[in-house]
Parts: C-alpha cells; structure tokens; sequence
C-alpha cells in the first residue's frame, strides 16, 4: 500500500530472481491528450523508482517531437516496485505508441502485457483511437482496469463517462477508477488494483529461452536497444543469444532492467521485462515481433504475430537546395538505423530534381519521419502529395505496382485495385449527417453504427486509403467543430475507377504535381491545381497555359497573362543602394527557381501547391 | 529619397573618405543634394524623410536645421578638399518641400555651396516646389538667388485622385505657378503621378494632357509605389482602397509615353521626359551615370567614387551632430568591383543614352541578343554598341538587368 522506503530496498525482488507470481505486467491505453505521461510520471513517483526532485515532466517520452506533440513513438518498459500488504510486487509499465500508424507495434506491446489501463480523459470521454486500441487488447485477451483521468478538472463528467465506459467493457461503473495525474489523486488506489487483478505471468523456466521483442530503439552511443519480455527460460550477461526469424547469432553486451534508467542485472526470467544491447548498429536486425532465443539452447517455435511492417502511404521526398541530397541520403541512412518502419529509394523528378520516394506506414509517420529529417539534419524538403499503393493490371495480364503516379503504366488498362481502410468514428450524435456527407464524398461505405451514448455515436466506415491520406482529417475536425475522432486499419483493396491526372506547364507536364485520382474527382482535382498554380507561378514574359489533363485530354485549364511591367518608375540618389540589394536578393531567388521548359518556377511554388494548408499559398506570394 | 535606409557600415565621425574615392574627382562631375525636410502636411503615400513642424515638437526650428546644413557645406568642402574637387554643376534642393523655407533661406544654402565647393557658371540649380507656394514674388527671388529650374508637384489633375493621394494643392495654381516660374526666366518641370487607386486610364490621360498643354520645359512621370508604413499602405491593407495594378500601370506608362512624344517630349530615362537635350535634369542624369554629388541634410544620401553613404534621418540628431563638429553620416558602404558594375548596369539600362556594351562582361553580351530577339532591346542600338531598352523593355528594364548580369 505504499511506497518503499530506501533503507528497505533490498526487500526487492531482483532482476533474473524475481518469482513471476510477483511480476504484474501492464500497459496504459490512452489517446493522445488524455494525461497517459503525466500518470506514468506520478506512477514513477509514486513508486518511489524516481525521485520528486529529479522529476521532468512526462518522464518517459524522450524525443523532442514526442514532447511537443504529446505523443509515444517509442515505447519503453519501466520497472517499478508496489508492497501490496507486506508483499513486494514487481509492476512493469510497458509504454505503448498511441497512434494508429504504429498499430502493430502496438500490438506487440500489448502481447507483452497482461493488463491494460484504459485511461480515458473524464472531460472528454473515449476516443476512436482508444477504442481502436482497447479492442487490440480485448483480443490479447488483458485483463482491462477502466480509469477515469483527469478527475480535478472543473469540466470533468466522471459519472457520465464511467457509465460510458462500464457499456464498453462491459463492468459496473462503480468500478471505473478515478484519477488525477497531475495531483496524485486516486494513484496508489490504482497501483493496488493492478497488483490485484492483472493476472501474473505463467512460463516455464526450464524451456529454451524465448523472449519477445516488442521495441527496438537505436541510440547513438550504445547501438541499438533491444526491449524484450521474457515468455519461457532465462537470458543471462554474455550469454549468445539468436533471432528466430534470421537465426542471426549476437552476443549480448548488456542486459537489464528500467528503473527509470538502464540498469544492467544478472539477467531476465520468466515474465521479466527489460533491455539487450548486442552491438547491433540497424534496428533491422533486432525486429519488434520477433523472438530471441539463446544460441546455444535454440527454441524450435518462435512466439507468433511476427510480421514485417508494410508502408501503405508514399510521397517524394525532395531537398529544397538540390545539393543537399547527399546529406538527405546520409539522413535517411542514420534515421533507418531507428525506424524498422521506413523504406526507400532513389527517385528523380524533372521538377524537383534528386531525392527518395518514401514508404510510410501512415500520414503521422510520414510527418514524423520528415520532421526529424529537417530538425536533425538541418535540411529543407518538400514533400510530394501522398499517394498509396495501387495494382495496375492491363489488358494484356501484365500487373504494374504503381507507388509515384509517374509509374502509372500508359497502355490500356484492363483493372486498377486500390488499398481500402475499416474506419471507426466517434463524435457527438448531433454532427452523424456531416460525417456521412464527407465520407459520401470520399467514397466511403457506411458499414455500421451504434450509440455508445445518447449523446455520442461511433460510425464505422470502409474507404479507400487514398481518400483519407491527404486532409481527411482535417475535414472531419473542422466538420465537427473538432469533436471527432478518428482511426482506421488496413483492410484489404478493392477495383476502382481511377485516373492518373498530369499538369502542364505551357505543354511540358510537371512530375511533381501528376496525382492517381477517382475518374469522378479528376476534374476538380486538375481545377483545383490549375487555378492554384496561376496564384503560385510568377507572370513571365510569355503567356503560359496551365493545362489538366487525362491522357492527351485536356480537362482544365489556366492561363498565367504576360508580365507587362517589374520595373519601380523612380530611381534617384538616394534608391540606389536599396535597389542594388533588391538586386542582390532577386539573384539569390533566381538560383531557387527550377525550369519547366521554359518557364521559371520559384521553389516556394511548388511547396505551396505541394502543401495541405491554403495558407502556404498565401505565405509563398508573399 | 525613401525613408528606409539599407544596412551598411558605420562612418567615420570625420566624415573622411577613403583616397581610393577621391582619386580622379577632378575629371569628374560634382553634384550637391538639399535636403529640406519639412512639409506643412504629410501625403498618405510618402516615405520620404519628411515632418510636419508640429511633429517635430515645440523647440522645432527651421533656423536650427538651415544652421546645420550650412555646417554640413562646410564639412563636405573639407572633406573632399583632398581630391581637388570641381566646383559644382549641379545643385538641386528637394525634400519635404523646400519652398517651406524662404527663398533667402534657399538662397543662403546655395550661397554657401558657391563660396565653399564653388559653383560653375553654366550651373544648373533646381528646387522642388509645392505649386501652391510658387507665387510670382516667389520666383522672381529664387530667379535672383541664382536658382534656374522649378520641379513643381502637380502629380494629377483630378480632383479626387489629388484626394487619395493627400495632395492639397488646387489644381488652378499649377497654371499660375508655370507662368510666374517662367516669366522668372526660370526652366519648369512638372512632376506626375499615376497609378493612384481609383484612378481611371481617363483621368491619368486628363492629367498628362494638362500637364502638356502647359508646355513645361520637361515632365517626370512615376507609379505610384505604395510603401511599407505609410498611411496609403495601411489603407490598401485594410482593403479601404485597391493596391495598384501592374497592368494598369503598364497601360498607363504606355499612354504617357504616346501622349508626351506626340507632345514633343522624348524620353531620357524610363520615367522622365524632356523637350530638348538642354532640358534635361542633369544632377539626376548625373545619379544614373555613377556621377559624384554630396547629400546634405537630414537622412541625404551621397556618393563619392564609389562610396556610398547616407545621413541620420531626424533634423535634431542631425543638428546635433553637426553642432559637436561631428560628421552626420549614419552608415556608409564601400562598393567593391562588383556592386560597381551591377550598378552601372543597373542604372545606365535605364537610360536612353544606354549602356555601352563593352562595359558588360561576355556572357552578357552574347545575352544582350537574347534581349534583342524578345523586343526588350533596340536592336540598331545595340548593333552601334549602346543597350537602349525598347518601351517594353523600360517597362521590364529588371528583367532586362538580370539577363545583362547573368551568374
């Protein structure tokens, strides 16, 4: 019931000696917003593993990005002790992604648990992410603590969303826990009931090593850092070890435990979680899902729901001085070393030059993945309009994967499958027929809804991936007045009607701006595109046609009228100087200008009609 | 002279300037710039180093400006004494509106210039005027302080186009001010506008028809340029009144051209206009041929053999200045070969004269075809050695810059 006191420390149970009767192993389902840090930080505290004073808020989020959008990447395991009536508990929190790209490394967190903390915000109530998240652990079969966080805010309805979550789980809302992390309200209350009701690990400890890996993470100074839970067996200090899904031998440098930091130990037992360092330099070769086993006792049955991860979103990525492309490669190259998730390739466009087509495993990897390029390498990319992957079959059988519209075959065409998402949506009951309108317009297909509420409905929705790849999100926010929720899975693909669509400069198509759309949308897209690129393209000394176009039909079109006059009338004594700078500073644009044929176009053009937000268009005539 | 200065680097106190500039003054032509920063009220278009005698506060005194300035001549005649400096050619008083000061006052700064950096018999010697104060007395004393030549503000003739652009002038003065500048003896020129929001290619044509049937000596003709922080630009932000159009302008430079030479005034520079060779302003020919001229006065700008710099901006720390024997430069810039040569290009493309071609590098010179093939460039001209930019090209003369200084 309490914290222990450090003069009691060597009561603890041990790392590699501790009975897996006493190990409850747990992770916190939660969306974004909803204090998920900030109770893993009061746990910590609590707990006593970290001291008030050494505290930094959301302790175990580490990267910048993390911090600043509130959100896990990468999950870690802290190990933590609770005495519940005399006894000492191990507790170990598995820290879980909380966003939809990484659903699969989520659900390798959650098999490394036996228990989840459904933490829902007690102003807000459950989100589609969450629910997303919730029904992952149903599945493992966790045994779900439902808490209400947040309890001290002015706007918080616990009654109302414990009602709520008791529907879901199917409990008494009597027993939703309540909460605050940020005074510490109701906290060690829900460190007893974990202790009391997550079930214990069960191994057996005289089997082959197999432990799971459910997070890989590359630090520059250690190599990578392997997070595994120990199912069956022991690993112990230099001990080889082997990788059940290459059987690649390494031999382990490292081993231990989280308490908040790495602690080497004697080693890991049944139900055990904690860290392996091998000297490995590429996340590549110690995968999230596989099994590690001991090389020289091998494991014959590696532990299931292994898979590689499979981008399903694509877009070039450019840098914007075209001679930091090697520097852009040198990125990438160091960001794989972290990222298990991240492919790609070389790629050349006529109008933005060198750079790489990039596989993502959704919008918020790829925004994520391009962040830390421009923050850790200090460069400046533009980013194509996202596109996912679609099979292109023609008439003569042959079957073309298309990932850059450029690849879109010209023959004739017999069949084109695109990829499709299950979607689920929750929002306020009054906004059902917005939400139907947008996903009308997105090609979605209502599958199903319920009321978790009187007030609130959760839609279930199929649409294509493409559909929900570029802004549609931002729609159903701004449809909902932000109420919304949303989140989606791959399921499977369906045959589409689909077009590519070029744009033409004065005749000659620009690459970059070629997009695969429903034959239904082309016209507004090549519209769109059209109209934007005359707002965008500075007037040139020759009229330039900007032309949509399906194949050599063309669908829309603009023209940019000759620029007559760019000279200022007055120039005396005292304009010289500014003007010679004005000068100056127009020299050093011309160089940012890339030719299409022969028209100049400004980078920040191509940014900004490259951008999702109509206000980058205004920012680049400024 | 706008209001905004470029970045530079400091000055020395002295004002002393390098021995690299002063080399070669005495084969050169010299110029001096007045500046007179005052106006009895301020227009919602200007950024020029101008203030109204309320905005200068109480202890605001012409006097003390006028005793600046003087001070200033003085420091000028000293600092370019090394150089064996020509006396001057070309004096030419603007601002603000000189005319707020007295022609005697006028006059005791030109006396000033006469006696301390001397002043050649065939001197040309124009003030800008508001037309409102250029009454018959006013010119016949300006005639007699030794000024030649009036550059009046007509700017428009239209009621409400003078309206938006703050000008309170009666359009009838203009007539009265022309004719009691010239019965004075004195060369005229008129200074116009175009461009204004609201302003129709009628208007502008009324205006530029007016101004001919005048029969100045010589007219420049601007575009409107909204500028950052002044009242206009914060009416055209607010949407109050519509931005200028380039077209429009276009439309509107082409029209004065047509207007001024079926009139009998040819081009010299792409927004001036003179009756004769004689008649043209020669301290601004001066500017864009890379002449030498000193700016006196608060926020002037001068240049000296490649040696740029510009004053402190407010009357009283330039009085200050001057009073502790200091010099009033704010910052200056030293321009290296480089900046030398794109500003020749730049301001001598903007000539009708041209720019000879064998001052441009060879990339330059194989573009100047380029130039020609697109109608940017006079093609005779060019074949005689001079870029002479065709009508388009003075309405593009940028683009014409940048293809003559390609890399």
């Amino acid at each position: 019931m309490s914290p222990l006191a450090r003069s009691k420390t060597d009561s603890v149970p041990q790392p590699a000696s501790t009975p897996p009767e006493l190990i409850r192993n747990f992770c916190i389902i939660a969306h974004i917003d909803h204090g998920k840090s900030t109770l893993a930080d009061r746990m910590l505290q609590e707990t006593g593993v970290v001291e008030q004073r050494l505290m930094r808020a959301q302790y175990l989020d580490r990267m910048d990005i993390e911090r600043e959008r509130g959100i896990t990447i990468k999950s870690q395991a802290v190990r933590m002790p609770w005495a519940v009536d005399g006894t000492t508990h191990i507790l170990n929190m598995i820290d879980t992604p909380g966003h939809v790209d990484f659903t699969y490394e989520v659900s390798r967190s959650l098999a490394a648990c036996e228990g989840a903390v459904l933490l829902v915000d007690a102003a807000q109530g459950i989100e589609a992410q969450t629910l997303a998240n919730l029904y992952l652990a149903m599945e493992n079969d966790l045994v779900i603590i439902p808490v209400l966080n947040k309890i001290d805010l002015p706007a918080a309805q616990p009654e109302k969303y414990a009602e709520e979550l008791a529907g879901l789980i199917g409990c008494d809302p009597a027993e939703v826990l309540q909460v605050s992390g940020k005074t510490g309200a109701g906290v060690p209350e829900l460190l007893d009931r974990i202790v009391e009701l997550v079930p214990h690990p069960v191994g057996d400890a005289d089997a082959p090593a197999r432990a799971m890996i459910f997070d890989s993470v590359y630090d520059t100074y250690r190599g990578v850092v392997t997070y595994v839970r120990v199912v069956d067996g022991g690993l112990s200090p230099r001990e080889k070890i082997a990788m059940m899904s290459t059987k690649a031998t390494h031999e382990l440098l490292e081993i231990g435990v989280i308490s908040p930091e790495p602690v080497p130990s004697q080693g890991l037992g049944v139900g055990e979680v904690g860290y392996l360092i091998t000297g490995v330099k590429d996340v590549r070769q110690s995968k999230v899902g596989d099994t590690v086993t001991g090389a020289g006792r091998m494991a014959t049955k590696a532990l299931g729901g292994y898979h590689d991860p499979r981008p399903m979103v694509f877009s070039g990525l450019y840098p914007i001085d075209g001679s930091d492309y090697p520097l852009l490669r040198d990125a990438l190259d160091k960001l794989k070393l972290n990222d298990a998730a991240l492919v790609y390739e070389p790629e050349t466009s006529a109008a933005l030059g060198f750079g790489f087509r990039v596989g993502f495993l959704g919008m918020l990897h790829l925004e994520i993945v391009r962040e830390r390029l421009e923050r850790e390498s200090g460069l400046d990319l533009i980013s194509t309009l996202p596109n996912v992957e679609y099979e292109v079959r023609l008439d003569d059988g042959t079957v073309v994967e298309v990932t850059n519209p450029s690849e879109f075959p010209s023959g004739r065409i017999a069949s084109i499958t695109e990829p499709v998402v299950r979607s689920t949506i929750l929002a306020p009951s009054e906004y059902i027929g917005a939400i139907m309108e947008l996903c009308q317009t997105r090609r979605g297909t209502l599958k199903g809804m319920d009321y978790l509420s009187p007030e609130r409905v959760e839609m279930r929705y199929t649409l294509p991936l493409a559909e929900i790849v570029f802004d549609f999100f931002d729609a159903l926010k701004s449809r909902t007045k932000g109420y919304a929720s949303f989140d989606y899975e791959p399921d499977g693909s369906q045959e589409a009607d689909l077009v590519k669509v070029d744009i033409l400069l004065q005749g000659d198509t620009v690459d970059a701006f070629s997009a695969i759309v429903h034959r239904d949308k082309a016209y507004a897209y090549g519209v769109q595109m059209a109209t934007k690129l005359k707002e965008l393209i500075p007037r040139q000394q020759f009229e330039v046609p900007v032309q949509a176009a399906i194949g050599a039909r063309v669908i829309a079109r603009e023209t940019i009228r000759a620029i007559r006059k760019d000279v200022l009338a007055k120039c005396y004594g005292g304009d010289i100087s500014r003007k010679r700078k004005l000068l100056e500073k127009q020299k050093e644009g011309k160089k940012r200008m890339k030719m299409v044929g022969s028209v100049e176009v400004p980078q920040e053009a191509f940014i900004a009609a490259l951008s999702q937000d109509g206000g980058a268009a205004e920012k680049a005539k400024k | 002279m706008p209001s905004t200065f470029p970045p530079g680097d400091p000055a020395p106190p002295d004002g002393a300037l390098p021995a690299t500039a002063l080399e070669g003054m005495a084969a050169r032509t010299l110029g001096v710039y007045l500046h007179v920063p005052f106006c009895r009220v301020r227009c919602g278009y200007c950024d020029f180093n101008t203030y109204t005698l309320p905005e200068l506060g109480a202890d605001a005194d012409t006097g003390r400006y006028l005793g600046a300035a003087l001070a200033e001549v003085e420091l000028a005649g000293r600092v370019l004494a090394p150089g064996d400096p020509p006396p001057a050619s070309t004096v030419f008083v603007g601002g603000g509106t000189p005319t707020m000061l007295a022609p005697a006052a006028l006059g005791a700064l030109l006396g000033r210039v006469r006696d301390t950096l001397g002043l050649t018999d065939e001197a040309e010697v124009t003030t800008e005027a508001n037309p409102d104060t250029v009454t018959p007395r006013v010119a016949e004393e300006l005639a007699a302080q030794g000024f030649t030549r009036v550059s009046l503000g007509m700017q428009s003739v239209v009621p409400h186009v003078l309206r938006t652009l703050d000008r309170t002038h009666d359009p009838a003065n203009v007539e009265r001010a022309v004719a009691a500048v010239r019965a004075a003896g004195l060369q005229v020129s008129l200074d116009l506008i175009y461009g204004t929001p609201g302003e129709s290619l009628e208007d502008w044509q009324s205006s530029l028809e007016t101004a001919v049937s005048l029969e100045p000596d010589h007219v420049s003709a601007y575009a409107l340029v909204v500028e950052e922080g002044t009242r206009l630009a914060a009416q055209v932000r607010r949407g109050e009144l519509p931005a200028p159009e380039d077209d429009d302008e276009a439309d509107k430079y082409e029209l004065a051209d047509r207007v001024l030479a079926a009139a009998g005034y040819h081009w010299y520079e792409i927004s001036n206009w003179a009756r004769g060779d004689a008649h043209r302003c020669r301290h601004n020919v001066a500017y864009w041929r890379g002449g030498d001229w000193w700016g006196v006065g608060p926020g002037a700008h001068s240049h000296v053999g490649g040696v740029r710099w510009w004053n402190v901006k407010h009357p009283q720390a330039y009085a200050d200045r001057l009073a502790e024997g200091l010099s009033p430069a704010h910052a200056r810039e030293v321009l290296d070969d480089g900046q030398r040569h794109d500003e020749t290009v730049l301001l001598r493309s903007r000539l009708a004269e041209g720019l000879p071609t064998d001052l441009l590098s060879a990339p330059a010179r194989t573009a100047v075809a380029g130039l020609v093939a697109d109608g940017l460039v006079d093609g005779p001209a060019a074949v005689r050695g001079r870029v002479v930019p065709t009508l388009r090209g003075r309405l593009l003369a940028d683009t014409v810059v940048h293809r003559l200084l390609p890399g």
